[in-house]
Formats: structure tokens, sequence, C-alpha cells
């Protein structure tokens, strides 16, 4: 099978043609010089390659709430925003807490072979927070897991934490962090703020975000460990990450989308598809945010997908689920938010929502340069493209797309996975 | 005014002198023998109560029955709410019904305005408390009472301070009466321990202040909010005692405030915690005529809201 992608500007910045045979890149050469006749010619001139998506953090529900969201409709879903590779969250039912459940969740994904499902592990049985999961046999798996997290919930005993950043050196794995301090977030339902207060919903102060996160980059400077901070979601989290940086602590961080763009006072008509964990903050924390990540303090875009069934979104907001669709709308978000306002570039993009997030899950196949003999993983933008949200068409099981209704910049017209499309022309190829 | 009653701010001045003005002809009406309107007849009003609250909901379904509306008490108690109903199915089948008017009181915050924005429904719905959110009728009834006391029943509550005291973070009493009594031109202060304060409470209408001593002489009214056991286990603050020496409305606090000063209470008292037995049924005491006002002003809520005619057919 051979691809030839006519014109297009690699990350934003050459023209060039790129002729795909088969699984790799075969041949980059300049614009309108490479004529194959045995190959489908796409003309995407004014068009942006990036190297394909790839997300640290989804909810992909399978096993267990596929009422919610399947491996194929997520892997569907991914290939239809540009992602190339997803990294499953553990927070299943079953837990993926055993080298058993990693491997089927890997198998799944290759069976859909839409995208790349890399299983994150359980840091310990079953989220409780109590004992270690077998993470060496999950690491030894087919699945080669190297990143694990109990997302959802926050290792937040400090010696359970301490041992799990140093267990993972001898696999070279990564603890990612849900940093939420669980006494300070008691049924807490919002950011806590005089919009809480005035809305009569329970707060929960960037403080139970920034304690733990305090800590966590201490203790991983302690071991000289690997950790990643899921979701930072306030300025005083980006602080502290800066100055752990600047010492050198072996810590990234991940911002969503939602954060990146959506602010507290979203919340005001109690409509539960705002509800979120971390949840939406202020205006201050976005710019931050922002900001963080153009520098390079907050190192990736992670999508934190969490789809959820209708009945579970609709009602009061204290019983409505957390989370956020995402993997659809991630890149648009990131353009309008980044791009558009001229804090990052394309080439950024390509950094923090494929080439950064592919070193943190040690993927080779992914976030490569876009050169000869590469593996083809590519998704292919238009910067151009205005176009309004509707949460109702989805590849996706779940609606709970907090972006329903809002203009964005720049959209994903094609994917090219392993050398085929997965996506094109807003087509998944299913 | 709003098609529906969800918060004290969707009030504007003259709407709540509207309400207020308007409970005032309908008290008329109450001191007769014959205490019934005609005004909402065939009208069905729905008291849907998520929470239990026996007293709220007989205030409701007087005021709903002396306007001759049609009353239908839903409670989540033993019904299809309590075998995972939802709030939607359960507004939709209210719907079904016919219902004209929705009084509705849950224990999550926003519950009625979601009932009120979500299309379930089309029926005026009234926010009988939500949560830790708003419970705007009381505040009304707050303001009438105090209006009626102090500023001859007539016109708005300029140049009045009025302290509330207590579990200021939990109550939906102090929010809604703290945008209502700024709504009116009076100053609202809330007093509280700092635990039991909201955070951004220095942005809210009025002042706030740690030490209820300090307000004594200077106000010209009082509420005094019930402290929940529970919260006490939580560590709001460390005994009953050491809230009720600080915060407790006793008969030697109530000397220190103004001859006129009136002690006001949403109930139901926790008496000797938060006010004394002897401050509670004082000559400032207004406790049990609040209850009285309460029917009233829920009456007049109900006749603006659902565009009641007849006697007082004038008032739109």
């Amino acid at each position: 099978m051979k691809i030839i992608l006519k014109n297009g500007l690699i990350k934003g910045e050459k023209n060039a043609d790129i002729l795909i045979i088969d699984e790799k890149i075969n041949k980059i050469g300049p614009a309108n010089s490479i004529i194959d006749t045995d190959a489908e010619v796409i003309d995407i001139t004014g068009l942006i390659v990036l190297p394909g998506l790839v997300d640290l953090h989804t909810h992909l529900r399978e096993p267990g709430r596929e009422d919610a969201e399947t491996i194929a409709t997520a892997s569907a879903a991914g290939a239809k925003g540009g992602f190339t590779a997803v990294h499953a969250m553990a927070n299943t039912l079953p837990v993926a807490d055993t080298a058993g459940v990693v491997e089927q969740v890997w198998n799944l994904g290759k069976q859909v072979g839409l995208l790349d499902v890399y299983p994150i592990g359980a840091v310990t049985v079953g989220l409780q927070g109590e004992q270690l999961a077998e993470l060496s046999a999950m690491a030894d798996s087919k699945a080669r897991v190297r990143i694990f997290s109990d997302d959802g919930k926050c290792v937040s005993d400090p010696i359970l934490m301490r041992r799990a950043l140093e267990y993972v050196k001898s696999f070279d794995g990564v603890i990612a962090q849900h940093a939420q301090d669980p006494n300070l977030t008691k049924n807490a339902q919002m950011n806590e703020s005089e919009l809480s207060g005035k809305l009569g919903l329970v707060g929960w102060p960037a403080v139970a975000e920034e304690a733990i996160v305090a800590r966590d980059v201490l203790l991983a400077e302690h071991v000289n460990s690997k950790l990643h901070i899921c979701h930072a979601s306030t300025a005083g989290t980006v602080e502290i990450i800066r100055w752990a940086k600047e010492k050198n602590v072996k810590v990234t961080a991940e911002v969503t989308p939602h954060h990146l763009f959506l602010d507290e006072e979203k919340v005001s008509g109690y409509d539960a598809k705002f509800k979120v964990n971390p949840p939406l903050r202020k205006i201050k924390d976005i710019e931050e945010l922002r900001k963080a990540l153009a520098q390079g303090t907050i190192d990736v875009v992670a999508t934190d997908h969490a789809p959820h069934p209708r009945e579970d979104k609709e009602g009061e907001w204290d019983n409505a689920a957390f989370g956020m669709t995402g993997l659809e709308t991630a890149l648009s978000v990131v353009a309008t938010a980044m791009v558009e306002t001229n804090l990052m570039t394309w080439k950024d993009v390509a950094r923090v929502m494929s080439e950064k997030p592919a070193e943190i899950g040690q993927l080779a196949d992914h976030g490569r340069p876009i050169k000869e003999n590469e593996i083809a993983n590519l998704c292919v933008v238009d910067p151009n493209i205005s176009w309004k949200v509707n949460a109702e068409e989805t590849e996706s099981l779940s609606t709970n797309n907090p972006f329903n209704e809002i203009t964005l910049k720049s959209k994903v017209v094609h994917t090219i996975f392993r050398g085929k499309f997965s996506m094109k022309n807003g087509q998944v190829q299913k | 005014m709003n098609k529906h009653l969800i918060s004290a701010a969707d009030l504007t001045t003259e709407d709540a002198i509207l309400v207020l003005d308007t409970a005032r002809e309908l008290a008329q009406i109450s001191d007769r023998p014959m205490k019934k309107l005609p005004t909402l007849r065939g009208r069905t009003v729905v008291n849907l109560f998520f929470e239990d609250s026996t007293r709220t909901r007989i205030s409701f379904e007087a005021a709903a029955k002396r306007l001759s509306a049609d009353v239908i008490n839903f409670s989540a108690k033993g019904s299809s709410v309590s075998k995972g109903e939802s709030l939607k199915d359960t507004a939709q089948t209210l719907h079904a019904m016919g219902a004209d008017a929705v009084v509705i009181r849950h224990a999550s915050s926003g519950a009625p305005e979601l009932l009120a924005t979500k299309n379930w429904i089309d029926a005026v719905v009234i926010n009988a408390g939500d949560g830790t959110h708003e419970h705007p009728t009381q505040a009304l009834l707050d303001c009438y009472t105090i209006r009626k006391h102090l500023k001859n029943n007539d016109g708005n509550l300029a140049g009045l301070k009025i302290a509330i005291v207590g579990d200021i973070l939990h109550s939906r009493v102090a929010r809604s009466n703290a945008i209502l009594l700024k709504t009116l031109g009076a100053t609202p202060i809330m007093v509280a321990p700092p635990t039991l304060l909201p955070v951004g409470i220095e942005n809210w209408p009025g002042e706030f202040s740690y030490n209820l001593e300090d307000v004594l002489s200077e106000i010209d009214g009082i509420i005094m909010l019930r402290v929940q056991q529970e919260r006490m286990n939580a560590a709001y603050f460390p005994t009953a005692r050491e809230y009720s020496r600080n915060y407790g409305l006793t008969s030697n606090r109530l000397a220190k405030m103004k001859p006129t000063a009136l002690v006001m209470h949403p109930g139901p008292m926790n008496r000797g915690m938060e006010i004394t037995a002897e401050v509670a049924d004082s000559k400032n005491s207004v406790i049990v005529e609040q209850v009285a006002n309460g029917v009233i002003v829920r009456m007049a809520v109900m006749y603006l809201l659902l565009g009641g005619s007849g006697e007082m057919g004038e008032n739109k």
C-alpha cells in the first residue's frame, strides 16, 4: 500500500511531499516532487502534518463499563481526533492491577487496530491504596506496562507512594499521580472559591492538589525516581513543578484541554457536563497553565477522556459523575488555546501532544521525527477551519463533551496509523 | 418578575417589595374568619420534597390551600424516588400530571435550577431549600417580619443592620438572606467562627465578623442559625459548649442589643445551644410570628408567579 501526502506543511514549517509505503515513511521530498502512479495521492496543500498524537491519560472503560465506552469506540474517537496511541487508565472493572487484565486490554486494542492501546497499570491492588499491585508482572507482560497510576484516586499514603516510586526503578517505570488529598476534598464538588460558596457546593481547594504535588516531588527527589503529575490544574502546582525541575527532580506533568480552556464559571448553571476531577479552576490558573505548557514546565497535554452515560450526567450536580470526553476535540482545543493565541507553534503542538508523551510512555513507534524509515504514525490538521462542536456527533459512546456548542479553530482531517488511514476526511476507517 | 423563584437574586428591589406588599395585603385576608381566596382555583401545586421538612412543607401547603389551589404532596421517602428514579423522570411525571407549580426541596444544591432550566417540565418552580445553596422564601419571610416591625410594613429596609449568626458555610438561609437584605437596602452581617464562613466571604454582600460581641450594639435584628451536631464531629469547632459560649444568644447578650432589636430563628431551634430559652421566649423574639409570616409570604409568591387573579387582580 502506497500513500502520497502531497504538499503538506511538516509541523507547520516546511512544505514537502511524503511517500508512505506499507508501515513506513519511505521518502520525503520537496513539494510536488514525488510521483508514483500506484499511490493514493492526497493533496494536503495548506494543511499541517504532525506526528500521530499520543494520549497519556484515557479512560476506555472496557472492561466493565461498556455502556459508557469500549476499546473499539474509544479507538475510533481517538483516530477521529488524530491519535495513534492512547494510554488506557487502570480504573476499569476489574481494575487493571494484574498482568492478565493489562494483557486483555492490550489484546483488545490490537484487535480493533485503529491505534495502539498501551495499558497503564494500577499502583495498588484494586486502587485501594493499601497494597502494591504486582507492578513487575505488569511490566514484564506482553503489554509492557511502564506507567502506573491509581488515577481517580490519589496514592495518598506517603509511605506507599515512596515504595511505589522506589519499586518501579528496577524496570524504569514511572508513577503517575492523581494529586488529591482525600481528607481535604471529602465530598468535594467544584473548585473552592467565592463561587462554590455562592452555589452551595462543597469546595475542592487548590491546596489539596498542591500539597500532594509538593510532597511527591520531594519523595521523587529523595528516592531518585520518576514521577508524573496527572492533570495539573492550578497555578500553585505549576510553581511547584517549576521549582522541582530547577532542582532536576525527575518530574513530568500533564494538563488537560479542558483545564486550558474552561473556567469554574461554567459550573454556575449546575450542568454536570462541567463536573470534572480535578475541577475547573479560575482564569488565572488557566493563564498560568498555558504559559507553563508553552515554556515546557508542563510537558504534555493529556485528554483525561472520561466517558459517562447520559443518565450519570443529567441529574443533580452532587450525584453526577466526574469527567469529560475529549479525544475528538483535544487538538482543536490546544490549537485554539495555544496556537491561535501565539503562545505556541505547530512544532510545539507536536512536542506536547506527541513527542513528549511518547517519551514519557517509552513508546518506540510514536512521537518520532517525520523522517524516512520511521513508522508512519501521522495526523493532518487543517488550521483554517472554524467549527462548532456538537457533542452528539461523536465516535464515542458517550456525549459528555464540555465543548459542545463552542467554536474551535483547526481540525484533524486525516490520521495515518502504521501506514494506513485510520481516519480519512473526517471518516474513521473502521 | 422571573418565571421561577430559585434564588433570592432572581428578585429585583421592585420585585421584592412587590412580594412584601402583596403579602401585606394577603395578611389582612388571613385575619378574616374566612381565610380562603379563590385565586388559584383549578391550579395544581405540587410539593416535591426530596428531603424531610414538615415545617416548610405544611407552610407551602397552607399557603396554596388558602389560595384554593389543589395541592399534591410528593415525598421522596417510600416513593419511586427512593427506588432510584431520577429527578428527570419525576419531573416528567409531574409534567404529565399537569402541575402548574412545583415547590421543590432537595438535598442537592442546584436541583431546583435544573428543574427550571432543563425543559423537563413547564411549571413554575419555587425553591423551598436546596442543599447548602438557597432558601429564598425563608429570606422573604424574614424580611417581611423585619419590615413589619421596623419599617412600618412599608417600603425597603434601608439603614438596617441584621446579623446572621452560626453555620453560614452550610446555610441556605444565610445565602438567601444576605442577597435579599442587600437588595432591600439593609446591611447583612455574617457572624461565625472562621471555620463556618465560606471561602470568599469578604466579597459577600454586607459585612462579616468572627466576634458576636462586637456587633451586638449596632444591629437592628439578629437571625440565629441552627448548628448541626454533625458539624462538631467534623472539627468545625472544638465543643458545643465552646461554640455556645462564643456564639450563643443569651440574655446577657440580648441586653447589649438595642431595645427594639428583633430576635429571629428559621427553626427548628436548639435551645441552649445557639439560643437560650429565655431569649427565644423574650419580648424581642418574633420566632413564632415568623411561622405565620411564612404562610403569607408563600401565598404572595404563588399568587404572583402563578398570575393570580380575582380579588387582588390589580397585582400582576
